[in-house]
């Protein structure tokens, strides 16, 4: 029974309900585990935002509220300036500066992080109510860009390049992300930080300014996810607009074991059951109230981390201020 | 030529002590200066300043005739010093490689270059002699093989001073002769060395020099020429170290404490005690002697109720005590001043007030049903403060802010404040100063006197010999043989900790 153990059981369950819906109708099937994908991308970069962040010790509870920001302001700079390219920057620059005041909250004043965070998620649903206008629209979304040549692949093509931009560069975040946390003196410092501070101080690593650099980073990669979600994937905004998604990217995170790859996969899994579900309400396969099938995905997602959870080790400096003196 | 090292005038102030006060010192290349002193003397405190790492009050540091700046930790190394730091520096999670090399990595491009990483490490190895294994992750390695790794990350730049903040504290006898070796050969190599260390004999074999240092002062400076282990351990301490306690002969009564047949698990579910069977009589001490680990732990955790008993029983004046049931094991008598203070001794984010009644917080005259009353804790806290001289400027502040020994005297005030019957002490003055241990020792023989019994565990066998009324010698996890202490002999009694029969 050991192959039945951990996330084999999981990667099984993945592929038996692929096989079903594809033993149905392959076309489908495709288009369902597009959707997916399209789904999962966000999730995977606002849980890059936490690996990001965690990996050097510090908790970012604030990505929900990172990412809600982001996306209002993708969405209102490229309706007031008609042009998606100031809408994709102010993102940026707006995510960018919410890791800056995480990084002055959680590093300089040693705040509680948990308190950080909250604040900043407190602070994104209150400007982006109180500024909200409705009615307003942007001029296009980001178009879509299929690959030559690898979009003929069967299931692959469609599934991974058929996308806007930002998709694109989304994944190519996550993987430059898990080059530069394994293989390059930068990871190696970072996870030394998040792990042991004082190893890394003792040794010329300035902790605070890897800290403040890490987490203005993980920022920005949550401005990239807001823009991809108002600019790419739907093209509106509207208040609550992110529902929850930096929330789910935390547990994500914690199932892909702070690995941007686990991660990636974690949140395809996510993208995954949240396509099924609606496939299964389009299908109306099961004669219950939708309300049940939109909930399966949480539901799985919650089975699958207390089954993961007592396995995984978060960096074990997490959340802890570093005092020099008390090195 | 200017000297390796130059501290002129350093002086630290942390909030409560003076660590540091006016201290110089030069050191040469390829000489071993001895930093010797007590726990708390400020040894620590000073290489730390050195390296960048705490920022002295005043006071210049120059390291090769440049003086250095706080916090320019990359400069101080890059200026060839190295440093072996008393709680290991190293991240559990990572390999040897990866710790050795953190900081200053050989790269390609951005990338790590791991072979080359991994050569410099087997080089570095072979040319001081320590073998590591440069894969292993470093939290799976025992701590001697991770000191190994410590010390070869603090040579791995050419150093021209090596510091070593008290690294034989965790090796074996054997372990440390063969580091002292590797500090006497890097010496003749002309890299200058400070050792800071507390234990004597090591000075006494490799220093060329020695510094004493004593709360927070310099007391001067001497060499193992002219010196010897007695002359060193006077002006470490200050005064004559005699650790004789004057007390008068016990008056034992009738039985307090007996333990019968008791087995117990370690935390490897080894069976470590192994069938022990001991009486503690009201009025007299009765010390454990015995090489760490061999069983006392698990066996004061099982008479205290933290830890299961296997087999056996532990009776309180006849009554048995449930097993794993610390509270119930406290309502029956039995006081305990746990070996680790830290961990089970207090609540560090608690007032020191709010210690000093943990045991009794819910109970008249400090509760009232379900209220607290905490005017009676207060000014029990400012009595107990008064008695046992804790220095702190207030009752009030958390535990925390105490140093080691202050917080040693919050447990033993808490433990002693009943009326008890059974005092089960574990290494009641390890890590507190002289000062403080003499008090401790002085606690509990008065608390002896007021009629109770204490089992008293230590790995300090002078202690046991000092304060005990008999001496039960533990090994292998059974009781080997008990003596009365008026007649102990220091040898045979060493002879039997170590397992040898007579």
């Amino acid at each position: 029974m050991t192959f039945l153990t951990k996330r084999n059981s999981f990667i099984l369950l993945i592929a038996l309900a692929t096989g079903y819906f594809f033993s149905k109708d392959g076309s489908i099937t495709t288009s369902v585990v597009s959707t997916a994908t399209a789904f999962a991308l966000p999730l995977a970069l606002a849980a890059m935002v936490g690996i990001m962040c965690e990996r050097t010790g510090i908790v970012n509870i604030g990505i929900e509220g990172t990412l809600l920001t982001s996306a209002f302001a993708a969405f209102f700079v490229s309706s007031l300036t008609s042009n998606i390219l100031l809408g994709l920057a102010a993102s940026v620059a707006v995510g960018t500066l919410f890791g800056l005041l995480l990084a002055v909250m959680s590093v300089s004043w040693k705040m509680d992080q948990i308190i950080a965070g909250t604040i900043i998620n407190i602070l994104a649903t209150g400007l982006t109510s109180f500024l909200y206008v409705q009615g307003r629209t942007i001029p296009s979304t980001f178009p879509e860009y299929d690959i030559p040549k690898l979009m003929d692949i069967p299931f692959f093509g469609p599934v991974l390049f058929m996308h806007g931009p930002l998709f694109y560069f989304g994944i190519f975040v996550i993987l430059s992300l898990y080059v530069a946390l394994f293989k390059t003196t930068w990871g190696l410092r970072s996870r030394a930080v998040g792990e042991h501070p004082s190893s890394a101080d003792t040794a010329g690593v300035s902790v605070i300014r890897l800290r403040y650099i890490n987490v203005a980073i993980a920022g920005a990669i949550g401005g990239l996810a807001g823009a991809f979600l108002s600019l790419e994937l739907v093209g509106s905004f509207e208040r609550g607009f992110t529902a929850g998604k930096g929330f789910t990217a935390l547990a994500l995170m914690i199932f892909g074991r702070w690995n941007p790859l686990g991660a990636l996969a974690a949140a395809m899994f996510f993208g995954l059951t949240q396509a099924y579900a609606n496939q299964l309400m389009i299908d109306q396969v099961v004669q219950i109230p939708t309300q049940f099938i939109t909930i399966l995905p949480y539901i799985l997602t919650i089975i699958v981390l207390a089954i993961s959870a007592g396995k995984v080790r978060a960096p074990a400096a997490e959340g802890q201020p570093y005092e020099k003196e008390n090195a | 030529m200017s000297d390796l090292l130059e501290i002129t005038g350093l002086t630290k102030q942390f909030p409560g002590v003076l660590a540091n006060d006016d201290i110089s010192l030069s050191v040469k290349a390829g000489e071993v200066v001895a930093l010797l002193g007590e726990n708390g003397a400020g040894k620590s405190t000073l290489v730390k300043a050195v390296f960048g790492l705490i920022k002295p009050d005043k006071g210049e540091i120059k390291i090769s005739g440049n003086v250095m700046a706080y916090g320019d930790t990359a400069g101080v190394i890059a200026a060839g010093v190295g440093m072996v730091h008393q709680h290991f520096q190293l991240v559990p999670v990572m390999s040897v490689t990866e710790n050795i090399i953190l900081g200053d990595e050989p790269r390609k491009a951005f990338f790590i270059d791991r072979k080359s990483a991994r050569e410099q490490v087997l080089a570095l190895s072979e040319r001081y002699g320590l073998e590591v294994d440069p894969d292993a992750i470093v939290e799976d390695l025992p701590v001697g093989m991770q000191q190994r790794v410590e010390i070869l990350k603090a040579l791995r730049k050419d150093v021209k001073l090596l510091i070593l903040d008290e690294p034989t504290a965790v090796l074996t006898p054997l372990e440390i002769d063969e580091l002292l070796g590797v500090i006497r050969n890097l010496a003749n190599s002309g890299v200058g060395i400070v050792l800071i260390t507390h234990k004597l004999h090591e000075v006494m074999e490799v220093a060329d020099r020695v510094l004493v240092l004593r709360g927070g002062k310099a007391i001067g400076f001497t060499s193992p020429k002219e010196s010897d282990e007695a002359g060193l351990a006077q002006m470490m301490v200050g005064r004559s170290v005699i650790l004789r306690v004057d007390k008068t002969p016990a008056k034992p009564g009738k039985p307090a404490l007996e333990i019968r047949g008791l087995q117990v698990l370690d935390d490897r579910k080894l069976l470590s005690v192994k069938g022990v069977d001991l009486i503690v009589h009201h009025g007299e001490i009765l010390g454990v002697a015995g090489v760490e680990g061999n069983g006392q732990r698990e066996m004061v955790e099982a008479i205290c109720g933290m830890r299961h008993r296997t087999a056996g029983q532990v009776l309180v004046d006849g009554e048995l005590t449930k097993d794993m049931h610390p509270h119930s094991v406290h309502a029956a008598g039995i006081s305990h001043i746990p070996e680790d203070r830290e961990k089970h001794g207090l609540v560090a984010s608690y007032t020191i007030a709010d210690n000093l009644v943990l045991n009794q917080f819910d109970r008249e005259p400090f509760a009232k049903g379900w209220v607290r009353n905490i005017s009676q804790v207060t000014s029990n806290a400012d009595q107990v403060v008064e008695e046992f001289d804790i220095r702190t400027p207030s009752a009030q502040n958390l535990a925390s802010s105490l140093s080691g020994g202050n917080k040693q005297k919050v447990v033993v005030a808490r433990e002693l404040s009943e009326d008890l019957k059974v005092l089960v002490a574990a290494q009641p003055t390890r890590g507190v100063d002289v000062g403080s241990i003499e008090f401790i020792h002085n606690q509990l023989i008065a608390a002896r006197d007021r009629g109770a019994a204490v089992l008293l565990v230590s790995a300090e066998l002078d202690e046991i010999l000092s304060l005990s009324d008999r001496v039960a010698v533990m090994s292998g996890g059974k009781i080997v043989a008990i003596v009365d202490s008026k007649n102990a002999d220091r040898n045979y009694i060493g002879r039997l900790m170590a397992g040898m029969k007579s």
